[in-house]
């Protein structure tokens, strides 16, 4: 691991208030879209000329648009609820982290430009104009926000400030101030179908060599099917599962599943994409572009029903908003939900005795679970209230003899982000990324120290890679992070049907 | 703004972080130079990863996933040196990212 040129903090006891660190991470910023990023998704290549009037006709549109941004913005009674709940505020100390002063930079504006009260008295009700510090504030501390919604589940009124960090970040694309990262991957997305970039023939060689691996290790031929016409499932990965480590292990994990279910199914390199970085900058346009690759994938290759791979936004968006999207999908089986969790369907199985796992297999390991804030707090499993939760514990118990919750109030609907999700994970953003994922480490040094806790166990890409990346900077080896499916992968029996 | 790498007293022009603008402006001296602000010096082990990862972008236009890559390093230097952890050895700031801008490639995007 390379050396970190800021300060690593200290895993304590238990999580303790930060010391306050006023405008510690006022330079935390990351790397702007270039002009063809920009270009690519219509947004303008640079700061506009008259930003300021574009961005307050910005925010009236989406106040117009979007209801609950008005509630949030008129409804906070700065009661303090929120104030330690996010992650980036413990981990850095920055008071402009707490949710609620994160919030206070649009509100501020907001109130200038479209209260009473505001336009007459700013001064009183804390409304400020929109000049370039405060675009610079914006452009710092909502990336900063990984809209976890943590915070909100803590504000009596519900205050959603994933939604307000949604809306700034709308705002900047539309003045000419893009994320390099989200935007960048959102034009690859468009043009060749996954955030990586990965064209149609390199993903067919890798699945090709999968299918080698997965022979050489089991002797069996489990296939990695795409493009093909006429299966029973289309499967949608995020496309990290094709590249990187361990997410590779779950997509493996999927394959066997499907396999020894005696499912067809197929990838899509047209759709080989799961994840919508478009909610991160909250633009619906963008949203629905990419979730109408997923409808013209289903459409062109004839499949009856569509699964979601471990992604958490990706289940999000899926879950939430896919039928408004890019429905109706009366195309496919009713039978089944539209669209279906790849948890839900392996835990199905395991429930109907339709696979075997054998849980030696993992003995090797000792697990916990890090629920994934998307997955948590914005969607649902299978169809009891809390199946999320309950779901992707059962598939990992019925995977493993060794199973051991983090603190209660670090999981379930409770969770804290990996610190790297809401377009965050990039380099750039390391500090913020490492310092972010504090609460969650501390977690987990705790099973580490009472339970021998080897591993931990998710089921998002992001969270995955944050963890691989910030594991080191806290004592913990990068490959102590799995997926779901890698322990069901290494546990189900291949072969002769029960 | 522009950043660059200087090669042959050449300024050649990279990106924010570091990875080279124009991928015909790669040479071998290139990759030295850029292994040299970071601390390190090349190895023929190295060289094996930095030219497979050339040759399969040349096919394929995008570097290679990182379980072809440490087949493909196996089967040259040896099931041993096969892994992930003997890539990070090589490349302590990630075999993807840090071999691919040596190797003068784009950067890899993605939730990777
Ligand atoms: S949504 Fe999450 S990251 Fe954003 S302010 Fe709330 S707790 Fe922090
Ligand atoms: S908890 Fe809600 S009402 Fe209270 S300060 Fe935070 S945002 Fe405002």
């Amino acid at each position: 691991m390379a050396k970190p040129d800021f300060n690593v903090p200290r895993l304590a006891e238990y999580l303790e208030p930060p010391q306050l660190a006023p405008d510690a991470m006022a330079g935390s910023k990351p790397f702007k879209a270039s002009r063809q990023h920009q270009a690519a998704l219509g947004f303008p290549g640079e700061l506009v000329e008259n930003w300021e009037e574009v961005a307050i006709a910005k925010l009236g549109e989406l106040l117009g648009k979007y209801r609950s941004l008005r509630v949030y913005l008129d409804g906070c009674v700065k009661c303090g609820a929120c104030t330690d709940k996010c992650h980036y505020f413990l981990g850095t100390g920055d008071p402009k982290n707490m949710p609620v002063a994160r919030q206070d930079l649009l509100r501020s504006v907001y109130r200038r430009y479209f209260t009473p009260a505001g336009k007459l008295f700013p001064k009183l009700v804390g409304a400020r104009d929109l000049d370039n510090s405060v675009l610079d504030e914006w452009y710092s501390y909502f990336h900063q926000c990984s809209q976890c919604r943590r915070c909100s589940l803590f504000c009596p009124f519900g205050i959603d400030t994933a939604e307000i960090s949604a809306a700034a970040r709308e705002i900047l694309d539309a003045i000419g101030v893009g994320q390099k990262y989200c935007n960048e991957i959102l034009g690859k997305v468009h043009a060749i179908g996954n955030n990586l970039g990965l064209p149609g023939a390199a993903l067919q060689d890798t699945l090709a060599g999968l299918e080698e691996d997965v022979k050489a290790d089991t002797g069996v031929d489990v296939r990695f099917p795409l493009n093909v016409e006429g299966a029973e499932v289309l499967l949608i990965p995020p496309s990290a599962d094709f590249f990187a480590e361990p997410h590779v292990d779950g997509l493996i994990g999927y394959a066997k599943v499907l396999h020894q279910a005696g499912i067809t199914w197929t990838l899509s390199s047209y759709a080989s994409e799961a994840a919508n970085f478009a909610m991160f900058i909250g633009n619906y346009e963008q949203m629905r572009k990419v979730a109408l690759r997923i409808r013209k994938a289903a459409l062109d290759l004839k499949v009856k029903r569509i699964v979601i791979g471990e992604c958490g936004h990706a289940w999000r968006v899926a879950y939430s908003f896919l039928n408004t999207l890019a429905g109706p999908f009366d195309f496919l089986d009713r039978n089944y939900p539209v669209p279906q969790h790849i948890v839900e369907i392996t835990h199905d199985l395991i429930t109907r005795g339709a696979i075997r796992l054998d849980r030696e297999a993992n003995d090797h390991i000792k697990v916990t679970f890090h629920d994934s804030c998307n997955v948590a707090r914005a969607s649902r499993m299978g169809d009891r209230p809390g199946g999320q939760f309950v779901l992707p514990r059962e598939v990992i118990n019925a995977s493993c003899n060794h199973f051991h919750d983090m603190d209660p109030d670090t999981i379930g609907e409770r969770t804290f982000c990996c610190g790297g999700g809401g377009g965050l994970l990039t380099d750039d953003l390391l500090e913020l990324r490492v310092k972010g994922a504090l609460p969650r480490m501390q977690a987990l040094r705790q099973v580490q120290q009472e339970h021998g806790v080897t591993h931990i166990a998710a089921i998002c890409a992001i969270c995955k890679s944050q963890f691989t990346k910030v594991l080191p900077f806290y004592g913990f080896p990068m490959d102590a992070v799995v997926s779901v499916h890698q322990l069901v992968s290494n546990a189900i029996q291949l072969g002769a049907k029960a | 703004m522009t950043a660059a790498v200087a090669v042959k007293g050449k300024d050649l022009e990279v990106d924010e972080e570091g990875y080279l603008v124009k991928l015909s402006d790669w040479s071998e001296d290139v990759g030295k130079a850029m292994a040299a602000e970071d601390g390190l010096v090349l190895t023929p082990n190295h060289w094996e990863v930095i030219n497979f990862l050339r040759e399969y972008y040349d096919e394929f236009q995008i570097a290679p996933a990182i379980r072809v890559l440490t087949k493909a390093i196996g089967k040259k230097l040896g099931p041993e040196k096969g892994s992930t952890k003997y890539l990070y050895e090589l490349f302590p700031y990630g075999p993807a990212k840090q071999a691919c801008r040596y190797a003068g490639l784009p950067k890899p995007t993605g939730c990777i």
